[in-house]
């Protein structure tokens, strides 16, 4: 009976499918699956035409924060997963979810905050310390809050600070990069967020970089092919295509020129 | 910032491909729903108003509640159902606009029954007596009543398009805003506003609501013209 009611309704949806999802033209294309910094930074608008023109491979890319984006690859939703936050990227494939992990490329985190820099996190030695003193100065502070590669990155400042983010001070927006850059443009507040998407941020009112460049805001930036074995669907051909020009000459150097106002955003680091 | 109006003139006026795309996307997507919940709900619901069986009241009032479904929870139990993972993986509908029909089926069913059932049962109450000695029965009676209420149920449907063009939780998460692919105009703006780009995302919903402007102006003249004929 119930396989019955199954079968019923994979035929309507089907019957659906085939009415309004008729692709205008039939090409091969993969899912990605990445986190917002790259997709608000404009990076893949313009790195990918260049990809789909040398291989005809259309790349279509699901944005979402990094612990969202390793979800869908788990579940089989996206053939690639393209992400910031290396302890769970090794877990993810430890837990046999992705095949290997390449570096492609860098950028790095800032934290922003008011131009009055009320916590005088210009002054500090570095960004543990920055940390410190926004939270000692009760200054307000809005945290992603959504298991981004972002908010990962913060907490291990906050840990490193051995600062419980607690209080009114703390504001957990529970939002994409640019969700929480208008939440603490309004506050105001200060913020972690990677360097790509507050160049290309656009409403960013009072608020300026207040500390940057301890190199414990290096921030590399992964890509792995959901294993094939485990969700036999992956388009594993066409996924490592895009991971092989990803790290080649081609796609190292489309990542390097990419700018946003002068500025590179993100820095090619394939091995 | 830019007047969004300023901006929004100008995209009109650009036609820009892009734009363009997603406005046909959103459009093709809604009215797809609106057809479907249309060819479902509009019997369902003259059944429900006509029919009498146990648990018809526990019926009617679940589908009113269902009008107040959040968009979001709709589109979280559709990609479940659609997930690789899920039961209906293997169809491979994630990610693609018919997962988005699907959930925006969803949203407008609920107000096409409850909105026919409402209308069919008032119309059945007064005319009753007048489709009975016609000799129309209540299944025979349900063509004469849609067709009798049919400027209200247009306003019905409309409400359905409304709500199914305003939403974003549950395309977002379904359709996952792939530019060129399942973007609409709603997480389009969703993603300039994550950028920043305030102006650009008040232009697209300027836009937007002209187009659901339209649509009802449209409608309205059609049921004028449809009265003044009748009166």
């Amino acid at each position: 009976m119930l396989s019955n009611t199954r079968a019923l309704l994979l035929c309507a949806i089907s019957s659906l499918a085939s009415i309004a999802a008729v692709p205008a033209f039939a090409q091969d294309f993969i899912t990605v699956a990445s986190t917002t910094s790259t997709e608000n930074s404009g990076l893949f608008g313009y790195i990918l035409p260049m990809f789909t023109e040398e291989t005809g491979i259309d790349v279509r890319v699901v944005a979402q924060g990094t612990g969202q984006a390793l979800e869908t690859g788990r579940r089989g939703d996206v053939d690639v997963v393209f992400v910031h936050a290396r302890p769970a990227e090794e877990q993810f494939i430890a837990e046999g979810y992705g095949v290997e992990r390449f570096d492609v490329m860098y950028n790095d985190f800032v934290i922003v905050g008011p131009d009055s820099d009320p916590a005088n996190t210009r002054a500090a030695e570095n960004a543990v310390d920055a940390m410190t003193a926004i939270a000692q100065a009760g200054a307000s502070f809005a945290s992603r809050g959504d298991d981004s590669g972002t908010h990962q990155a913060e907490l291990a400042l906050w840990s490193a600070a051995d600062i419980a983010p607690e209080g009114a001070w703390y504001l957990e927006t529970g939002s994409g990069m640019g969700a929480t850059l208008n939440t603490a443009v309004q506050v105001p507040a200060y913020a972690l967020t990677d360097r790509g998407t507050w160049l290309s941020f656009e409403n960013r009112g009072d608020l300026t970089v207040t500390y940057e460049g301890d190199p414990v805001l290096f921030n590399p930036y992964g890509v792995i092919l959901v294993n094939p074995e485990l969700h036999t669907h992956v388009k594993a051909q066409e996924g490592q295509a895009f991971i092989d020009w990803l790290v080649s000459d081609a796609g190292q150097e489309a990542i390097a020129d990419y700018q946003v106002g002068g500025e590179q955003l993100f820095f090619p680091n394939a091995q | 910032m830019d007047s969004p109006f300023l901006i929004a003139i100008g995209l009109i006026a650009a036609g820009d491909p892009a734009l363009t795309e997603t406005i046909a996307l959103s459009l093709k997507v809604t009215l797809t729903a609106v057809s479907i919940s249309c060819l479902i709900g509009l019997p369902l619901g003259a059944g429900l108003a006509l029919a009498q069986f146990p648990g018809r009241g526990a019926i009617v009032v679940a589908f009113n509640a269902l009008m107040g479904l959040p968009p979001v929870v709709a589109g979280l139990l559709v990609y479940l159902m659609l997930s690789r993972s899920g039961p209906l993986g293997d169809l491979a509908l994630l990610f693609t606009p018919t997962a988005m029909v699907i959930a925006q089926t969803i949203l407008i069913l609920p107000i096409v029954i409850s909105l026919t059932r409402s209308v069919v049962e008032d119309l059945w109450a007064e005319y009753r007596e007048q489709l009975r000695s016609l000799g129309a029965g209540r299944l025979r009676a349900v063509p004469t009543l849609l067709w009798d209420g049919r400027v209200s149920l247009v306003t019905g449907i409309l409400a359905g398009f409304g709500r199914a063009s305003a939403e974003v939780g549950a395309v977002l998460i379904v359709g996952g805003n792939i530019a060129g692919h399942t973007r609409t105009m709603t997480t389009a703006i969703t993603l300039e506003t994550s950028r920043g780009s305030l102006g650009l995302a008040v232009a697209l919903g300027i836009i937007l609501l002209l187009i659901t402007l339209s649509l009802n102006a449209a409608a309205w003249g059609l049921a004028q013209s449809a009265r003044g004929r009748l009166g």
